[in-house]
């Protein structure tokens, strides 16, 4: 168990390294999008991954010190954030399939926009529409 | 350790810890409740996840989503700050939101560090600051729903926001009309933001409506800098639906803690957890729920507004 004054120092702290963090992506956001130095502007795979790895940074943070994870024992600990590994899976597998999708879309709208003069059926014997008869050289 | 006597009393001492099987004895030396509500949390986790990657899935699934710092760029003006200035302040405001729910998570750390030291007045000071911080976050909340609504049109199923995909100039004015004498054609770039404006009526400025009540769009006409000519359109129709469905489902947690957190304070002053002699180990429940609340916004913040 924390003393209540280390307790205190820990939520100056925390409140500083989250204001602080939220500060810099949110910078690192606007520069990388070319909002504080008109033209510079980073790529995605720059900028994605600076976030993600901010953003895990405070959800740890927020876990071990606000939610007081680090002083639980290990097996409530693990047995948590054990599960949470099954997302890696998830977020990986499931933005192939969003990609997979975004290929077929395309695909789907280079056929469409295809166009193909329609066949003309096989002679039933039937005359439906006097105008699909043949008029000319038929 | 006896095995023959168990103590079925559900106020049972804690020093005389019976055998494995027979109750008594905390898991993960934690108390059922805490336990239960780490694990409510692990499947609320995954709800959020699984909509967050649903999210995901679909905007990897388009060749182009909206620009988050265009869409996200207005500030509400108070009176004081003047309207040019509040249209053009891109995740000032979201940032703000993101602020609030920091603090309101350190007031209730604080309040959980007095449970502990027994101070029930600290407790129901540092909860009702909670509380506050909540239902400020909610307000922020219901001002930026408003804006994308009435203000921008968006709906579940309509979205006027999009992305220019090539460099190009407009061939008519941000009213859909020629351009006035003198006037110098307005350009863009791949990658900027756009917004189908509403039509507004010249005389009431009241949006001009089709014939089922839906607003109609200025959708202007350009050409690119390889000289085709094009129009702008609406944006993917999926962002509308992933916006207020995913920070919706957020703000009903918030909206649920507001409730909890209150009934909660009034339980600790009215003097019930004191009688438990637990340290208020309600209000460190509570907490666990609200610091999970801010945790889920860490990653909506993330998805919605940075990436």
């Amino acid at each position: 168990m924390v003393s209540y004054e280390e307790g205190l120092k820990t939520v100056k702290k925390g409140f500083l390294i989250l204001c602080v963090v939220t500060t810099v992506e949110v910078l690192f956001a606007l520069l990388g999008n070319g909002h504080i130095i008109p033209g510079l502007m980073f790529p995605k795979v720059v900028m994605a991954p600076v976030m993600i790895a901010f953003s895990l940074y405070k959800a740890y943070y927020i876990v071990y010190n606000f939610m007081h994870m680090a002083h639980e024992v290990k097996g409530l600990a693990m047995s948590v954030l054990m599960p949470m590994l099954l997302l890696v899976w998830g977020v990986i597998a499931f933005m192939q399939e969003g990609k997979f999708w975004g290929s077929r879309r395309t695909q789907i709208e280079q056929f469409n926009a295809k166009s193909v003069k329609p066949t003309p059926s096989k002679a039933t014997g039937m005359i439906d529409d006097i105008k699909q008869l043949p008029t000319k050289n038929g | 350790m006896a095995h023959a006597t168990v103590d079925h009393d559900v106020h049972h001492d804690h020093e005389e810890k019976s055998a494995y099987w027979e109750g008594g004895r905390e898991a993960f030396k934690a108390s059922y409740g805490k336990l239960m509500m780490w694990y409510f949390l692990l499947s609320d986790a995954f709800t959020f996840a699984g909509f967050l990657i649903a999210y995901g899935t679909l905007r990897f699934s388009m060749p182009t989503w909206p620009v988050p710092d265009f869409v996200f760029q207005a500030f509400p003006t108070f009176g004081i700050i003047p309207e040019s200035m509040a249209h053009h302040m891109p995740l000032v405001f979201v940032s703000l939101m993101t602020l609030i729910l920091i603090i309101s998570s350190v007031t209730m750390v604080r309040a959980v560090q007095e449970g502990h030291q027994n101070n029930k007045r600290g407790v129901v000071f540092w909860m009702l600051l909670t509380v506050l911080g909540g239902a400020a976050f909610l307000g922020c909340q219901a001002w930026e729903w408003t804006t994308l609504i009435k203000g921008e049109n968006v709906s579940v199923t309509r979205n006027p926001f999009g992305r220019h995909e090539v460099n190009g100039t407009y061939t008519v004015d941000a009213h859909g009309e020629p351009y006035a004498a003198g006037a110098k054609a307005e350009t863009f770039k791949s990658g900027q933001g756009y917004l189908l404006h509403g039509k507004m009526d010249h005389v009431t400025h009241a949006p001009v409506l089709d014939e089922n009540g839906d607003p109609t769009f200025i959708q202007r006409t350009y050409v690119t800098d390889k000289g085709a000519k094009g129009q702008l359109s609406f944006g993917p129709k999926a962002f509308g639906a992933l916006f207020f469905f995913i920070t919706g489902f957020h703000g009903f947690h918030v909206f649920s803690g507001v409730a909890f957190l209150l009934i909660i304070m009034l339980n600790v002053a009215s003097g019930l957890y004191e009688r438990r002699n637990n340290h208020y180990e309600m209000v460190e429940k509570i907490g666990l729920y609200w610091h999970f609340v801010d945790l889920v916004w860490v990653f909506v913040f993330l998805v919605f507004y940075l990436l």
